[in-house]
């Protein structure tokens, strides 16, 4: 084996890559860019960036009960709360501005408090949804029910509407035959408790033991915690969008290098470097190894930068991060062997390959996160190797997983890496 | 040196190369001259190992290429038609690669880098980017790219397409010291004043098959006459009286019409002349110019195909 020129040949290959600054650059700068985009949408590495919902509420009540539901709202941190009337908050739901408005029919207080403590129905508050938002309806339906439950209870244990309804349940109860109401007894003890309790606590205008003053509330707490590659490291949304973007750009770097092959092939150096003692073999050897490391090149500074600038934590095993990129890197440069093997010409194969390569990142979840993907998507998948390479990094990054779930990833890059080599080595012309 | 038996290479339908055998001998410049299209270039991809015949064999110092195509390789240099030149690294960027290719590293690679840039006059241009480069400086680069590992056997595709006569007459001095140096040297052009002034030699190729294989002067022996005569006769016609009675003149070998008057072959530009112009007069024809010249390997081409080398006037005459 001629190593001389495996060796002249790699070095030649790394000094064209190196000697256009502007196409280097760009390679480098633009999946920083737009991975720095996904991340931030994605939500940053800083949990409060994530943008709040906006909500409107319409309050065609304007009880106690319904002003006090507003004004939780406007303290939550996950909403951002507007107070419109029913024809202007249609209109913002419709223009995308609003995701969710919350309509407070009229006597929703007084409605509400009674239906606490009967069998009647309660008030309908619609919710008018931006189809395209509808986990924002679903966070809204829960935000309502733990505050509307706060202020309605609030109100039976304080207010006057509830002290209304205590009165009108009891007198209800008195009029009820005991055969239809057996319980009768212990249920007029209990609302008169309430309704003595409610004429206190109204008078005196301060709390109680039972939290009268401020209803009753969710007696539980949730903790959120982010299992990541540390207690102490929050969830990086960078650190998704930039093992996606990375792998996008090493694959088209790929490319790049595949039409290079072909764009030679059409000059005359490709009859120069036939006329040299030097094999086919070796050829596609040197090929791959200058190809790889232009793309291990990139791959290093597009991580500097996701970890210098954007707080990207390699929280798992470093080896397996670095044998990834080293298996990605040599995919890469087989999947651009590949394309010069079997590509006619540079015009007609770029198009293809751009395509190929897009497809193959965007259902391997370089752009949006594979789990958001409907199930039957999520399967097919799993036979890209694009799918292995971003679970590869991203499990080597913020889920800090060790080197073992590295393993799989790599193997399959590497089995991928194979069967273009393979194909490549069978479809190479090198002899006219 | 290097043989070629019987040859023969398709492309589809089209015969480019049919039963092609000749032989470069050590030391010698053999041209190898035809017009576009009549097989050279495949001629040559076959003995530098770049392509496969069909048919036929070629041998490189007794052995069959086909045997250890890296033997004939690495004794071969090949200067190919298109610039094999990375227009975006420097000249001697370029050299390194070439020099790599056959091994060469380190000092000895620098060493013969700096002598073929030196044997081709671009040693002070070595760190410049080829874009920058003249036609005709990226064309002594080519040369020099197939120099580098010292080969015995050169083979250039027309080395000088495109360049202008300055640069031209560079290249063949780069060539003429080659030549010097002991080198053999395999020359395709379809220009025959090259062919003339560089070969010992001289294959004539047309339509894939090799028609003559020669030196120059042995060429020049299959002309009926060594000089050609070319008169501009005032009002004439297309008159075969006139053409036969110039033929039958002592000492013309043939005669042709030209556009605007007559065309005669001879040994001699005495006696033939002055009788045809007597002949002419005669007929109340006036002679209005005379263009007297030496019959050239374009000539012989005619002769040998019956067609020109390539368009345009016939060149050679002054």
């Amino acid at each position: 084996m001629n190593n001389v020129a495996i060796r002249a040949l790699i070095r030649n290959d790394l000094r064209i890559y190196m000697t256009d600054r502007r196409a280097m650059i760009i390679g480098v700068l633009v999946p920083i860019l737009i991975a720095a985009f996904f991340g931030y949408v994605f939500g940053g590495n800083d949990r409060a960036e994530a943008g709040k919902i906006p909500v409107a509420i319409v309050d065609e009540d304007e009880s106690a009960v319904s002003r006090a539901i507003a004004a939780d709202f406007a303290k939550e941190p996950l909403v951002l709360v507007q107070m419109l009337n029913r024809a202007q908050a249609e209109q913002a739901v419709r223009a995308g501005k609003i995701q969710v408005a919350a309509v407070i029919p009229r006597n929703f207080g007084a409605g509400a408090t009674r239906a606490l403590f009967s069998e009647r129905a309660g008030p309908q508050v619609e919710l008018l949804i931006d189809p395209s938002q509808s986990m924002s309806g679903r966070v809204v339906e829960g935000l309502f029910a733990q505050h509307g439950m706060q202020e309605i209870t609030k109100e039976a244990f304080s207010g006057a509407s509830g002290r209304a309804a205590l009165t009108d349940s009891i007198a209800r109860l008195d009029r009820a035959s005991p055969a239809d109401v057996p319980e009768r007894a212990e249920l007029k003890n209990l609302l008169e408790a309430l309704r003595n309790l409610n004429v206190r606590t109204g008078s005196e205008g301060g709390g109680s033991a039972l939290g009268s003053q401020r209803g009753l509330r969710i007696p539980y707490v949730v903790a959120t915690t982010a299992i990541t590659s540390a207690r102490s490291v929050p969830y990086n949304g960078y650190a998704h969008s930039f093992a996606g973007m990375t792998t996008q750009f090493i694959l088209l770097a790929g490319i790049d290098a595949g039409i290079v092959l072909l764009l030679v092939r059409e000059r005359g150096i490709w009859q120069r470097l036939r006329s040299a003692p030097l094999g086919k073999a070796q050829y596609l050897l040197a090929r791959i190894i200058s190809t790889a490391l232009i793309g291990l090149f990139q791959f290093t500074l597009i991580y500097t930068a996701a970890i210098a600038i954007f707080k990207v934590h390699i929280g798992g095993s470093f080896i397996g991060f670095a044998a990834l990129a080293v298996a990605l890197c040599v995919l890469n440069a087989a999947f651009g062997l590949m394309l010069a093997a079997i590509g006619r010409s540079a015009a007609a194969t770029r198009g293809i390959a751009i395509l190929a390569t897009l497809l193959l990142v965007m259902v391997g979840g370089a752009w949006v996160p594979s789990f958001v993907f409907p199930k039957w998507l999520q399967q097919v998948s799993l036979a890209l190797p694009t799918r292995w390479a971003v679970d590869g990094l991203d499990a080597m990054t913020w889920r800090g997983l060790g080197l073992d779930a590295a393993v799989a990833p790599i193997l399959v890059l590497g089995a991928a890496a194979t069967v273009c080599i393979a194909i490549a080595i069978w479809r190479f012309r090198w002899e006219e | 040196m290097l043989s070629i038996t019987h040859l023969q290479k398709r492309f589809g339908d089209r015969i480019a190369v049919d039963d092609v055998s000749f032989e470069v001998r050590a030391g010698e410049t053999l041209g190898l001259l035809g017009p576009n299209g009549a097989g050279k270039t495949t001629t040559l991809s076959i003995m530098s190992g770049l392509a496969r015949p069909d048919k036929g064999s070629v041998s490189f110092q007794g052995q069959a290429v086909h045997q250890d195509a890296n033997h004939l390789k690495r004794c071969v240099g090949l200067v190919p038609q298109e610039l094999a030149l990375y227009d975006e690294l420097s000249a001697w960027a370029n050299l390194e690669l070439f020099g790599g290719l056959y091994g060469l590293a380190g000092e000895q690679l620098a060493h013969r880098a700096e002598e073929a840039l030196t044997l081709v006059g671009l040693e002070n241009r070595r760190g410049d980017r080829v874009k920058g480069f003249s036609g005709g400086m990226k064309r002594r680069l080519n040369i020099a790219g197939a120099l580098l590992h010292d080969p015995e056997l050169i083979l250039l595709d027309e080395p000088t397409v495109g360049v202008d006569p300055q640069s031209r007459n560079a290249i063949f001095e780069n060539l003429e010291e080659l030549k010097r140096r002991g080198k053999t040297l395999l020359y395709t052009t379809h220009y025959m004043e090259e062919a003339e002034r560089l070969c010992d030699r001289i294959v004539i190729i047309d339509h894939g098959r090799v028609i003559a294989n020669d030196t120059v002067r042995g060429l020049y022996r299959r002309l009926p006459a060594s000089r050609a005569v070319s008169l501009e006769i005032d009002g004439a016609s297309a008159d075969e009286s006139l053409l036969s009675g110039l033929a039958a003149l002592p000492g013309i070998s043939s005669v042709q019409h030209t556009a605007g008057g007559v065309r005669i072959e001879t040994d001699d530009f005495g006696a033939p002349l002055a009788g045809a112009l007597e002949h002419i007069a005669g007929r109340g024809l006036r002679v209005t110019s005379v263009q007297t010249g030496q019959m050239n390997l374009e000539d012989v081409f005619i002769a040998l195909t019956g067609h020109a080398l390539r368009d345009g006037p016939a060149a050679g005459q002054s």
